[in-house]
């Protein structure tokens, strides 16, 4: 997936990002770090075709057809929960799957897999008002882990969860990351989060947003003793200095 | 909680008490001529004495408003629905239902009874064009209204357009359509006895807007109040069904039919 000199400038005249090139491998795990409104979900709904560039070009594969076939296995889990208020959790979670006419059976085991997966299996029957904040979200990642995406799209799908189940959902999102080999942009406001879950971090500029930082992180097993070693401080150093000179601050 | 129901029930009930004692003892004390103001126990009388003309024609009222409003709803939904397909299609349709809706029912009635020549296909027609329009409005607003981020993500994932009519549209209009319907509901039976009226239909099938004018004309005011007293409860009748469906259909999530958790 690759975005050469994108531009993108709202309906309003707010020029939101300028010259953004990225490019992600297949399986790689990246994060987009930068301050509010530099652009971050912006990006994200370029790469999903939610929204098309004003300039430069997104190219998802290596193939037109290539292309298609990817378009059709992406996972977004939006910056809010967005879930169909009529809908219980688990009509929530199975919607990907109903669009796709996948054969009711397995399409029941997988939203019950799915919830499990985040935690919430003793509440499928659940309306979204009856949940907390954080519980909607997960049913949001559910909902986009139901349909085994080859390329996930994560807008700070943590912001709203205490610290223990931000860690224990960071830990799963990883394990499933190696696991099926998706590849994942996640987009972020937290260095430490960041360089826990990435291969690669990518630092952004304020508002018009370009990338101005690229740092690679070694592949390591994460865990809690890496979290406390050496080497995670340092890099979250590295991460969070390059973020305050691409805000322009002295560090 | 148990208190709230009880009261809800008891303070209407009351008020009610209240007003027809009030009622009966201004006519009974102030000695106002039956012609007037007939006594509460004289209109109640005059219902039941009466109910061999009274009953058929609320029959022929009441089939005619609900014939009404399920035409209402079938021709609103339908033509919101193609509306909301294509911007061309609202712009040719809108227009005519908006010239329909604005034209008044007294002024179209002559007209329509003129051309039609079955008397309650022509009232039929009347109480439809009236009790239309709100659920056509309501419905269409409704769905324009579904969220944009759950609109992004049915295309993500590919859906087409009568997914998305029927898993993210529908039920995202459902409130609006209801809204469209309590106003309905409403304003059918108005519109069919204003027809009715002004249509001056007569003899068999009369409804009750033509026995209250026939009892008015003969001065039988007992008669005129419990027509009145009639539709009045057919009106509130309709509004408590409308409400009670309205609630039913969305108890599980809207927030006009989920109590407030404190
Ligand atoms: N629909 C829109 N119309 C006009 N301007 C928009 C729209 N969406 C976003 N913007 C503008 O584009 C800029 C980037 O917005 P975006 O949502 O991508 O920021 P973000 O990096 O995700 O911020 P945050 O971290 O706060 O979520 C913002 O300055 C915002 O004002
Ligand atoms: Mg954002």
């Amino acid at each position: 997936m690759r975005l050469a000199d994108v531009g993108k400038t709202y309906a309003n005249g707010v020029l939101a990002l300028d010259g953004v090139s990225l490019a992600v491998a297949s399986g790689e795990f990246v994060s987009l770090l930068g301050p509010s409104g530099c652009g971050k979900s912006t990006i994200l709904r370029l790469v999903a075709g939610l929204s098309p560039p004003s300039a430069g070009t997104v190219e998802l594969g290596a193939t037109p057809g290539e292309a298609d076939a990817l378009r059709r296995e992406i996972s977004f889990v939006f910056q809010e929960p967005t879930l169909m208020p009529w809908a219980t959790v688990a009509a929530n979670v199975l919607m990907p799957l109903r669009v796709r006419r996948v054969p009711r059976r397995e399409a029941e085991d997988r939203v019950a897999e799915a919830l499990a997966l985040v935690g919430l299996d003793g509440f499928a029957k659940s309306y979204p008002r009856e949940l907390s904040g954080g519980m909607k979200m997960r049913v949001s990642i559910a909902r986009a882990l139901v349909i085994r995406p080859r390329l996930l799209l994560l807008d700070e799908p943590f912001a709203a969860l205490d610290e223990i189940t931000r860690f224990r959902l960071n830990d799963d999102l990883v394990r499933l990351w190696r696991q099926f080999g998706w590849t994942v942009l996640f987009v972020t406001h937290s260095v430490f989060e960041s360089v826990y879950l990435s291969s690669r971090v990518l630092v952004m500029s304020p508002r018009p947003g370009r990338v101005v930082q690229d740092i690679a992180v070694p592949d390591a097993a994460r865990n809690e003793a890496w979290r406390m070693g050496p080497e995670y401080n340092a890099l979250c150093r590295e991460v969070s200095l390059a973020l305050h000179a691409a805000m322009g601050d002295r560090a | 909680m148990r208190r709230t129901v009880v009261l809800s029930v008891l303070v209407p009930v009351g008020v009610l008490a209240l007003t027809v004692l009030a009622w009966h003892l201004y006519v009974t004390i102030g000695d106002v001529e039956t012609f007037i103001l007939p006594a509460p126990d004289l209109v109640i009388r005059t219902l039941w004495n009466d109910w061999s003309t009274l009953g058929p024609a609320l029959w022929v009222t009441l089939k005619l408003t609900f014939s009404a409003l399920a035409l209402a709803v079938v021709g609103g939904v339908a033509l919101a629905v193609l509306m909301a397909q294509s911007r061309w299609i609202e712009l040719a349709l809108y227009p005519y239902a908006v010239i329909l809706q604005v034209t008044p029912v007294v002024a179209l009635a002559p007209i329509v009874v003129t051309r039609i020549p079955d008397t309650q296909t022509a009232l039929l027609v009347l109480a439809f064009v009236v009790a239309f329009f709100p659920i056509l409005t309501n419905t269409a607003q409704g769905l324009k209204s579904v969220d944009h981020n759950l609109r992004d993500l049915f295309q993500l994932h590919g859906a087409g357009r009568l997914q998305r009519l029927w898993y993210l549209e529908a039920p995202s209009a459902l409130p609006y359509f209801l809204t469209g319907l309590r106003i309905a509901g409403g304003i059918a039976l108005i519109a069919a006895v204003v027809a009715e009226f002004a249509a001056g239909s007569s003899g068999a099938g009369s409804g009750l807007a033509f026995r209250l004018f026939e009892a008015q004309y003969r001065l039988n005011s007992p008669r005129v109040f419990a027509a009145l007293l009639l539709l009045a409860a057919t009106g509130v009748a309709i509004f408590a069904a409308t409400s009670l469906v309205s609630a039913w259909a969305l108890r599980h999530w809207h927030e006009s039919a989920v109590p407030r958790d404190r």
